[in-house]
């Protein structure tokens, strides 16, 4: 993307962190947001689709031949390796991402909940969202002068477009008076 | 019918429900496709997992193959449908209205409230397929403490170095075919 001058690092940021945020894939939900930026939504459509279809028909083929093999007990030793070292890899990703989750002990309080509703008592994905995320979210919730800070900044912003409106106005009604 | 109806309704709710990616939704989809629903057996379940770390692209789509598995090729074109198009839309949604909440507190509070959510549902993501493929009480001890080496393993190679993790799953495939085969 940075090769073909598509976006600048803060748009690229930007798309990352909405990536992130939202549910789903993070890397179709960036082709999603950066396809749009460039070509509206028949971009993001594109950039959806390209970002998936080459790898969904490569595991479709695998997926064909493992229908085909996997009674074979040599294609058997193979998937079981394969799959411990799968395990191994999601392991190294989850401490990479959560490295900094793990070692504070207000999110280990939002953390450890979590991981036994939904790994251990099979509580359903959607119930324990609905449970957790307010909680979660309360914890961290924004003290009063963060957000009078927020609030003023924001009436000085609009206070400031306003005023930039009226000057726009005035300017251009004098023109008009002029023009007259 | 019947099936492809279930396969709709399991995958485009998880689609939605994949805060911090695909890991997450990975307990709910091993439990609704292997105990509820009795699509695949557990160990089915990890395999094609690992079929989908070695294809490249986005991991998550192995649901083709389960897709595929339960209903041929209408059902694995329909769960490739319903599991990115609801998330896709989403992300496109919320890409409008994001700017207009910069620099809010609020904003701050969702995202660092919602990361210990997202680490502890992707530790019950490793959990779910471990239990399957890394610590099975079904198989024997010698079994067991083979694929635990190959976890831990793959996991401090790739704490510790780059390397490309689809390279790793093969090479952990071969040491499966190495260790195991005779069995």
């Amino acid at each position: 993307m940075k090769r073909r001058q598509w976006l600048n690092d803060d748009q690229f940021l930007a798309a990352l962190e909405i990536g992130e945020t939202v549910p789903g894939l993070i890397s179709t939900n960036v082709s999603v947001i950066v396809g749009n930026r460039l070509r509206g939504v028949r971009g993001s459509i594109a950039a959806a689709i390209g970002m998936m279809l080459p790898g969904a028909i490569a595991v479709f083929v695998l997926g064909l031949l493992y229908a085909r093999f996997r009674s074979n007990t040599e294609v058997k030793a193979v998937l079981t390796g394969a799959s411990a070292a799968a395990v191994g890899l999601i392991l190294a990703v989850t401490l990479q991402i959560g490295h900094r989750e793990i070692s504070k002990w207000l999110d280990l309080a939002i953390l450890i909940p979590t991981f036994i509703l939904v790994g251990m008592l099979h509580i359903s994905l959607l119930a324990t969202l609905v449970m957790i995320a307010p909680i979660a979210i309360w914890i961290h919730r924004p003290d009063r002068a963060a957000l009078t800070d927020y609030h003023a900044r924001q009436a000085a912003y609009h206070a400031q477009l306003a005023a930039h409106h009226t000057a726009a106005a005035t300017a251009s009604g004098s023109q008009i008076e002029r023009a007259s | 019918m019947n099936k492809l109806s279930g396969l709709i309704n399991v995958f485009a709710l998880l689609s939605i429900l994949a805060v911090g990616g695909g890991t997450a939704v990975l307990p709910q989809m091993k439990h609704e496709v292997v105990s509820q629903h009795r699509w695949l057996s557990a160990n089915q379940f990890a395999d094609i997992y690992s079929l989908g770390q070695i294809a490249p692209g986005p991991n998550m789509n192995m649901v083709t193959v389960i897709g595929y598995r339960v209903a041929g090729l209408p059902g694995a074109l329909l769960v490739l449908l319903a599991f990115y198009l609801p998330s896709c839309t989403l992300a496109f949604a919320v890409s409008k209205i994001w700017d207009h909440f910069e620099g809010s507190p609020w904003r701050d509070a969702v995202q660092r409230g919602m990361a210990p959510i997202t680490v502890g549902l992707m530790l019950a993501g490793v959990y779910a397929l471990g239990r399957t493929a890394t610590f099975n009480l079904d198989h024997s001890t010698r079994h067991n403490l083979t694929t635990v080496m190959i976890t831990l393993i793959v996991t401090l190679i790739l704490l510790r170095w780059r390397i490309n993790p689809a390279l790793l799953i093969l090479v952990g495939g071969a040491v499966g075919w190495f260790t195991l085969r005779v069995m």
